[in-house]
């Protein structure tokens, strides 16, 4: 269990996102303020162009935002250089993606590794954090397979044994269920929520209805403006 | 990242498009083992001219006649100097460092004995010339040490030419006809081989004074000196050339050292092995474009790939170095192979040409290997670079 902290884990203060195309201005984000605490279960839904992927992007140092400020764990993120970034995304934030993003020519095990590679985690040790991540998530049998002899559930759950294996205190989903049947679907929530129950906060991008209701916390998104935000008591399926 | 990490990022990229791998290695290879190969064969040549050369001994000065000038071309061409002469040669042996002086007329003539007849180069030349030219005589003797100027007509034989010549007989005290005059043959010389392409075998030297009369020359092309190991050559070529001048009334000879003619011998062979690298190089030039093409390509294919690695915190410099260790990575094992190919060639062209000397120089092969190396990082450069500076948010998206 992680200690939860008092201060917002993440701080989002007027931020915009703009994109000229052409001589047309997308302004993809919109003056969006937001306040995540340490351990809160989100879905953000909203019609497909709403700019819910550009807030996922800018939340995870992929992208910056063209006005307005962004404190992440205290840390005024905006004012970091590239390499501060990729540092923090490394350590700090997770990413799981729709098209899972598995490096084809590397196994199941050497994909997970491969945050701890780039973090410089010495070889002993990298073996002491993989397995049970691989073991967590039903995939210990599949270690050494390569992701073209994997099903797309099992994919997914390389990709969040790889999110989670540095330990990030957040996890970036963007439609996670997206390429997967109902039924792996499923079960890549169920992952998710067992993470969000140890202390993980779970920020998910979905179309699906049911789904996002499952989270304790719902934003809807329109035009590049957050137009809702729903808390209800627990998560679980409704 | 460790270098096995590396190694492994970078060589499993590698192995995944082996065919495209390995072709382009092929390219660096091919270029390499050509700059190994000629410069083997360059070196090799290099060594084999200068020992011939210097077989010879290294304390002689050739004496020619006419002023050379700066482009090359004797002044004699305008006919305006005095000839070298036997006398000449003669004077030229009281000079207190001379040991030994040889005086040369070259021509070709027919000889003939007993019914068999062969054209060759007849040497018009002087006692002296075995001590000079460190000629050894293996029956007989060699030319005497008649009056030079009204010597008597004896021959010495080349071996290849008393082999043609004679067969099983003994040559010894036999006449021969040269250009229809009678010699008497009083020696034969030891095998010297192919000196410079000359066949030195296959001749027969008579003296000098008779030579002249027989291809109706007033002068000698040459006269050779050999010198007092220790006197320095400066002395030696002031020496003659005072005298030729007091007996021609003026400087008209073109006096070269050994050493000269080592270094015009020399710096004709650099460039031709300058000349030989610069072609592989060409070929490295074509390799070093093949790596560019197949490394843009890799970072075109590869762009989610680059997307997430810098999703999972990867830095633009160890993007950056994930491609640059693949472009060197392929430029050296295409190196490594040219190296082995090259080298492979030259040994086996020693085993089929072995009058070629291929001599492989270690200078030279780490020279390839280290271009090949950074052959790589020149061609890996531009696309690493745009593999590190991909917005990572685009590389995501792309197909
Ligand atoms: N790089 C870009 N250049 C121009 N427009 C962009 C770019 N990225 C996103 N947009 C625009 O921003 C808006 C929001 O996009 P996005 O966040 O991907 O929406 P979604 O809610 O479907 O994930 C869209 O109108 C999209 O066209
Ligand atoms: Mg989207």
């Amino acid at each position: 269990m992680r200690e939860l902290a008092t201060t917002a884990m993440i701080e989002l203060s007027h931020i915009d996102r703009h994109f000229q195309v052409g001589d047309q201005l997308v302004k993809a984000l919109d003056d969006v303020s937001l306040h995540i605490d340490r351990g809160e279960y989100i879905s953000i839904m909203g019609p497909s162009g709403s700019g819910k992927s550009t807030l996922l992007n800018l939340l995870g140092l992929l992208d910056q935002p063209t006005a307005g400020t962004y404190f992440l764990d205290e840390v005024d993120v905006t004012s970091l250089d590239d390499g501060q970034q990729a540092h923090l995304r490394n350590k700090a934030i997770g990413f799981v993606f729709q098209m899972f993003h598995l490096v084809p020519r590397l196994t199941a095990a050497e994909n997970v590794e491969l945050p701890l590679v780039l973090a410089g985690v010495p070889v002993e040790e990298r073996k002491r954090l993989i397995e049970p991540s691989l073991e967590a998530l039903g995939i210990a049998e599949r270690a050494h397979h390569k992701p073209d002899q994997l099903s797309g559930g099992q994919r997914q759950r390389v990709a969040i044994a790889r999110a989670t294996v540095m330990q990030p205190g957040v996890l970036l989903a963007d439609e996670p269920t997206g390429n997967l049947d109902h039924k792996s679907g499923e079960d890549v929530i169920a992952i998710l929520e067992g993470l969000v129950d140890q202390g993980i906060t779970l920020i998910m991008v979905t179309h699906d209805m049911d789904m996002g209701r499952r989270a304790t916390r719902q934003l809807r998104m329109m035009d590049g403006r957050l137009d809702q935000d729903l808390r209800t008591s627990n998560h679980g399926p409704s | 990242m460790t270098t096995t990490d590396f190694l492994r990022l970078t060589g499993t990229s590698l192995i995944a498009h082996r065919a495209r791998s390995l072709l382009t290695a092929l390219g660096i290879a091919v270029g390499i083992a050509a700059v190994v190969l000629l410069t083997s064969i360059g070196e090799g040549l290099q060594q084999f001219v200068m020992a011939q050369f210097t077989q010879f001994g290294t304390t002689i000065v050739a004496i020619n006649p006419g002023k050379a000038t700066t482009a090359g071309t004797s002044m004699g061409m305008f006919g305006t100097e005095r000839p070298l002469t036997i006398e000449d040669a003669m004077a030229l042996e009281q000079l207190p460092f001379a040991r030994a002086v040889v005086p040369f007329v070259q021509g070709n003539a027919e000889v003939e004995f007993g019914g068999r007849r062969r054209r060759t180069t007849v040497y018009g030349a002087g006692p002296a010339m075995p001590e000079a030219f460190r000629m050894g005589v293996s029956v007989g003797r060699f030319l005497p040490e008649d009056n030079p100027a009204a010597p008597r007509a004896f021959a010495v034989l080349g071996s290849k030419m008393r082999d043609e010549l004679f067969r099983e007989e003994n040559p010894l005290g036999q006449l021969i006809t040269i250009a229809g005059s009678r010699f008497r043959v009083v020696g034969v010389l030891e095998s010297k081989g192919t000196v410079l392409g000359f066949d030195l075998d296959d001749t027969v030297y008579i003296p000098a004074a008779r030579a002249m009369s027989l291809f109706n020359v007033e002068g000698l092309i040459e006269i050779d000196v050999m010198y007092e190991e220790g006197v320095p050559v400066d002395r030696v070529v002031d020496g003659i050339r005072r005298l030729l001048t007091a007996r021609h009334g003026r400087d008209d000879v073109t006096i070269t050292t050994q050493q000269q003619m080592l270094d015009v011998l020399g710096g004709v062979l650099d460039m031709l092995t300058f000349a030989v690298a610069a072609i592989g190089g060409i070929s490295l030039l074509v390799g070093a474009i093949g790596i560019v093409t197949i490394m843009t390509i890799a970072v075109n294919e590869r762009t989610n790939e680059i997307g997430l690695l810098r999703a999972l915190g990867a830095q633009r410099s160890q993007v950056l170095s994930l491609f640059l260790g693949e472009a060197i990575v392929l430029a050296a094992a295409g190196g490594l192979a040219g190296l082995l190919l090259g080298a492979g060639l030259g040994q086996l062209l020693r085993v089929f040409v072995p009058a070629l000397p291929v001599q492989t120089s270690v200078f030279y092969a780490l020279l390839a290997e280290a271009v090949a190396v950074s052959i790589g990082l020149v061609a890996g450069v531009l696309p690493a670079r745009r593999a590190a500076h991909l917005d990572p948010v685009e590389a995501l998206r792309a197909e």
